[in-house]
């Protein structure tokens, strides 16, 4: 069984033995074609027309299910792999272990953003980015410049208090946890994440950055904590939204899986520490 | 109206279009003042900024850029275009600054100039 873990307690040869496959899945072509697929949705999903990965109650299901194509793919190159998560209420700086040289490397410099340094630098000849929206061929990021602050864990508890799954108009103006989540409104735990870490990440190409699916899956983490506080509450909408994966529509681009098919994360992974199910606050 | 008019001078001064190698006609078809079949419309822009023409044009024209939402502007950064979306809540992204919002296409366009340092925009889709 797949235990996902949080990346500041990995030992330096499970660090390597990651790193190692996120290069081979680089090198055989497989990891572009999951930037592809993000930055293909990321420009299609509008919050009035047609909306699946984001801006969309299956911003969290689809997510999930593309978390876990992209863990099968490392678990083909080595079968010992699980995506770590990073927790950024706790590893909030660039001084984190994270961004070592023997993990992701760190910010970039001054000059172009370049990360200079870790198994991700461009001079490697291992991370050229392929599927990119400007020129530039190197890894770049700008750690804390954009927006200073990784979101707290007070700013999280407040989005993981919220008992509605999500509401009308199931989009970036909605209220409810999952746009809470995802960052368009309130607090701004998900997006603000991506814009701390700058350039890549803050693209439609962020998968672009290896940091892309340890962020995730802390998101995915999130969701498994909110669903153990909120045992009643369940995904939204149930049915007949128009625009709107419902909870038993099919999710693009896969087309054989549905909201209802994501909700139980057991069936695929379990994290080192479990969501406490929240049966003794009533 | 009047901001406009000033936008559109302060980005298309002579010395700027010179250096663009820009003809006088070109610079009077980007004027949308100057024409009566493009009648003055508001969010038009057309600035260097940091070293970068932005051009933007509003929209429900005749173009077709790829975009879902038939109505929205076109930006150009030197000529290529980026693509960008409204949000519910009337701000906007771009494919270079996806998750931050801006509350107009022009701030937009030129925080993904700040971004670009100078590269240029690839066509949608990305794929090299």
């Amino acid at each position: 069984m797949t235990v996902r873990k949080n990346q500041a307690t990995l030992t330096p040869a499970e660090k390597r033995a990651f790193t190692s496959a996120l290069q081979e899945l680089k090198r055989n072509g497989s990891y572009d074609r999951f930037v592809t697929t993000h930055n293909g949705f990321i420009m299609s999903d509008t919050d009035s027309g047609d909306r699946v990965g984001h801006r969309s109650p299956s911003f969290l299901p689809w997510h999930r299910r593309f978390l876990l194509e992209f863990e099968e793919a490392l678990q083909k190159v080595d079968a010992s792999l699980a995506l770590p998560y990073w927790d950024w209420t706790a590893d909030r700086t660039s001084r984190s272990s994270l961004w070592a040289p023997d993990f992701l490397g760190g910010t970039g410099r001054a000059r172009d953003g370049q990360v200079m340094d870790g198994p991700f630098a461009y001079a490697t000849g291992k991370w050229n980015i392929n599927v990119r929206v400007d020129g530039r061929a190197y890894l770049r990021r700008d750690l804390g410049t954009s927006v200073a602050q990784l979101p707290t864990r007070a700013e999280v508890d407040a989005v993981l208090a919220m008992p509605v799954y999500d509401m009308a108009p199931w989009n970036s103006s909605s209220n409810g946890f999952r746009n809470h989540l995802e960052g368009w409104r309130g607090a701004n735990l998900h997006n603000r994440v991506h814009v701390w870490v700058g350039g890549q990440m803050s693209t439609g190409a962020s998968p672009n950055d290896p940091v892309f699916w340890m962020h995730h899956a802390f998101i995915d983490k999130l969701w498994a904590e909110w669903q153990a506080k909120h045992p009643q509450s369940t995904y939204l909408p149930g049915a007949g939204t128009q625009n709107v994966v419902d909870l038993n529509d099919t999710m693009r681009p896969w087309n054989n899986v549905t909201p209802a098919d994501m909700l139980d994360h057991r069936k695929f992974y379990t994290f080192d520490t479990e969501p406490v199910a929240a049966a003794s606050q009533r | 109206m009047k901001k406009i008019t000033r936008r559109q001078a302060l980005g298309t001064t002579a010395g700027v279009l010179t250096a663009l190698g820009l003809t006088a006609a070109a610079a009077g078809a980007t004027s949308a003042a100057a024409t009566p079949t493009e009648p003055t419309t508001p969010g038009s822009v057309d600035e260097v900024y940091q070293g970068r023409r932005i051009q933007i044009t509003p929209g429900g024209g005749g173009h077709h850029g790829g975009h879902h939402s038939p109505g929205q502007p076109t930006v150009r950064i030197d000529g290529r275009e980026l693509h960008i979306m409204r949000n519910a809540d009337g701000t906007w992204i771009s494919v270079i600054n996806h998750y931050e919002t801006f509350a107009d296409p022009k701030l937009l366009a030129r925080a993904a100039v700040r971004d670009l340092q100078g590269a240029a925009l690839v066509p949608f889709g990305g794929a090299a």
